[in-house]
């Protein structure tokens, strides 16, 4: 019997979810967050089970629209929809035919039209999700919108740090390398800090934008003094396109600079765990022997995405054990 | 028969006025000025002005009306219209239209389109290069002839800082006056916002203050080494002020604008992806906003001109990143100055000022004054009248202000061009 869990979820809740959409760590309370993740801790259960499939999205429809290319995010979306019972759609866009064809709000009222209950939304503009959620009544989540939020994966990375360390509140968090850029950087900054833990960033110097240090942050310029006596190391990965922006000078000079070498991880505290948001640039942000090696979570993260997206999409539908919610 | 404008207050910063005055009007000039009861109503046609403020028209010397080529965002007639009900009685149209205005036969075209419409007064300005591509000077001599009052490639700024130079030499021969959009498309990049804490926040990539300031000095440098007439574009940053007050002080003749948004509005507007708050230059800070004020105040931004840009729901109502920017301001401009009067930052002279006579100077065009000889451009303003804003009754065809709600002080009642009433608020 699959209720159990899901009622138990109820019953524990510390606080109610009422949103709508799912859009930014920015708009989520500490408490929010927590009844996000103690959600998906139970939802994990479910895939340890031989049969990973409980009915309590039956009935829902669940669209995932992407603009930008992404194989994990939107597979970890549809696993969790369908682990749910859930009907998925995917509809990938190319930028290509965006130009040409209809506008973002043109798609997005078609398909409201067909009366989905959820719209799983990446795109390269920012604010996109939110474009959509001002105009749809559907459910809005954030996949990635261009620079600026990644929720889900802020929400996971939270979940593998809590789960390996049992707490977040107090943690030294290093985030490593293209700050400006990184929406995964942004949503992790406000999730980890929300939560009680330090967080420095560090990069190369075109990739800090200024203001870091008023969303709460230290700011390093130097990757040991980042990383030194940090609980977790969260590296990023490297766009390649930007050495031709002026953001870096070479791949060698950035590895062994700003990527996360074994000698680096030393300095770290003895138990620190090493992340990656995917995919890698092996021997580029971090090194091969660290990616692999005994402390490196990146594996643990993925898994965990597809909980805390259960645990989102099973919360924005009202968190109902049946298929008749709202 | 005349028009005689009775019981209202005067103010005309040209002869440093501020009193109770009769004004009447003749054959499309100020025909008299005298204190109350003076000047006999004979057969004139009496417009009872008591409680209102009779101002020199309103000159607004940095508009788009986008005609010719989006006449779906504004015309020559909607965009006259939008000006009149703002309270301007003459307006200076941007050459960025499409094609551009860098020859005599577009700026006839465009002063034709202005007749037809018998709004404001038009001034256009034309393209300082060929096309506005930054590459050739565009014939500045005819241009002047056919009726072009300055120059500038708005919108597509000046890169390459030896046209910037000849431009300004060239100008000289035919006295007209160089308008700098002052922006560093290098420095500004991809930017789509104010470079700020906001812009971190929302992932929105960011435009730095000194993308601005950079050309700022640069213009200011070139019209030393020149002898050109410079007039900076729309000033949004603390920077700018400080470097154009300094020129100022050590005698250069430059003169600057800056538009209502950057005196009353925020990065912050951004929040929510508002497409409504995207222009450029973009909004800045608060410490930005406070030195725009004090540049007002001192007189070190010489006037305020609304960059009135048009644009439909095809390029607002997008993701930010793609949206057009611009927003409009010709019938925000007024209660949005008048804001800033009753906050305490300007006298009701200083701003009428700023609205009227500065740009009048500025353009060498007739107007800014109620001296009897002077053109009969005048603004009734009534300071009393608090409104909403409702951009769903503005005469503009674009709706794109983000001032939508916000309650301004005072507005205009009534405009008269040469004589001629072109509008009157709520029929009145």
């Amino acid at each position: 019997m699959p209720w159990p869990e899901t009622q138990a979820i109820r019953k524990d809740m510390p606080v109610s979810f009422r949103r709508k959409d799912l859009l930014g760590i920015a708009d989520l309370t500490p408490e929010e967050i927590q009844l996000i993740l103690d959600t998906a801790v139970s939802f994990k259960e479910i895939l340890t089970r031989e049969i990973k499939k409980v009915p309590t999205l039956r009935g829902k429809t669940v669209v995932t629209l992407f603009y930008e290319p992404s194989t994990r995010t939107r597979t970890s979306f549809e696993i969790a929809a369908k682990r749910l019972s859930a009907d998925t759609v995917n509809l990938s866009i190319s930028a290509s035919s965006v130009v040409k064809g209809e506008t973002l709000g043109d798609t997005a009222d078609n398909l409201e039209a067909m009366r989905p209950d959820i719209i799983i939304i990446r795109h390269s503009a920012s604010g996109a999700p939110h474009f959509l959620a001002t105009r749809l009544k559907s459910s809005i989540v954030n996949a990635g919108d261009g620079l600026h939020e990644h929720p889900t994966q802020a929400l996971l990375d939270l979940l593998t740090v809590r789960e390996a360390k049992g707490r977040l509140d107090g943690l030294k968090i290093a985030i490593i390398g293209d700050i400006a850029h990184s929406r995964v950087a942004r949503s992790d900054i406000q999730g980890f800090i929300k939560m009680g833990s330090q967080v420095t960033v560090c990069g190369p110097g075109p990739m800090l934008p200024p203001y870091l240090e008023a969303l709460g942050t230290k700011v390093s310029r130097s990757l040991p003094e980042a990383v030194a006596g940090a609980d977790v190391v969260m590296m990023l990965r490297l766009q390649l396109e930007r050495q031709q922006q002026m953001y870096f000078s070479t791949l060698r000079e950035y590895a062994r600079f700003f990527g996360l070498s074994l000698a680096h991880l030393k300095l770290a505290r003895e138990d620190a765990l090493v992340m990656h948001p995917g995919p890698l640039n092996r021997g580029v942000e971090i090194a091969p022997e660290v990616a692999d090696g005994p402390q490196s979570v990146i594996l643990d993260q993925v898994t965990n995405g597809v909980a805390v997206r259960m645990a989102i999409l099973y919360l924005l539908t009202g968190g109902e054990p049946s298929g008749t919610a709202h | 028969m005349g028009l005689l404008i009775k019981g209202g207050m005067v103010v005309d910063p040209s002869q440093a006025l501020e009193d109770q005055r009769d004004v009447l009007i003749d054959t499309g000039r100020i025909s008299a000025l005298e204190p109350p009861g003076v000047i006999p109503p004979d057969g004139h046609q009496v417009i009872e002005a008591s409680n209102l403020v009779i101002s020199p028209g309103l000159i607004d010397m940095h508009v788009h009306f986008r005609e010719p080529g989006e006449e779906y965002k504004e015309t020559m007639a909607s965009g006259g219209q939008a000006a009149a009900a703002g309270g301007f009685t003459a307006v200076a149209t941007m050459p960025n239209t499409r094609p551009v205005n860098d020859n005599a036969a577009l700026t006839s075209y465009i002063l034709a389109k202005a007749r037809q419409a018998g709004g404001p007064r038009v001034y256009p300005v034309a393209a300082i290069s060929q096309g506005s591509q930054g590459e050739k000077l565009a014939e500045y001599g005819d241009l002047q002839a056919a009726g072009a009052v300055a120059l500038s490639d708005d919108g597509r700024p000046v890169t390459n800082p030896q046209l910037m130079r000849r431009a300004l030499e060239y100008a000289r021969n035919f006295g007209m006056l160089i308008i700098s959009h002052c922006e560093d498309l290098h420095l500004s990049g991809s930017g789509v916002m104010h470079e700020g804490l906001v812009s971190l926040q929302l992932g929105l990539i960011g435009i730095p203050a000194a993308a601005e300031e950079v050309m700022v000095f640069r213009d200011l440098t070139l019209a030393r080494l020149t002898g050109g007439r410079l007039h900076i574009a729309h000033v949004s940053t603390a920077g700018s002020v400080a470097l154009i007050r300094q020129a100022k002080a050590s005698g250069l003749p430059v003169t600057a604008e800056t538009a209502p948004h950057y005196f009353s509005l925020t990065d912050e507007a951004v929040r929510g992806f508002n497409t409504n708050a995207k222009m450029y230059p973009p909004l800045r800070q608060a410490e930005d906003v406070a030195a725009i004020r004090e540049g007002l105040a001192d007189g070190t931004i010489d006037c305020i001109a609304t960059d009135h840009a048009p644009h439909s729901s095809l390029e607002k109502d997008v993701e930010f990143a793609v949206a057009a920017k611009g927003i409009i301001g010709l019938e925000t401009s007024l209660g949005l100055t008048l804001k800033l009067v009753q906050e305490g930052v300007l006298s009701l002279k200083a701003a009428i000022e700023r609205l009227s006579t500065a740009p009048a100077r500025i353009l060498e065009v007739p107007g800014g004054s109620l001296a009897p000889g002077a053109a009969a451009d005048v603004t009734l303003i009534d300071p009393n009248l608090t409104w909403q804003v409702e951009v769903n009754k503005f005469k503009s065809k674009s709706r794109n202000s983000p001032f939508q709600g916000w309650e301004l002080p005072g507005r205009a009642v009534m405009t008269i061009v040469g004589g001629e009433i072109i509008y009157t608020e709520g029929g009145r």
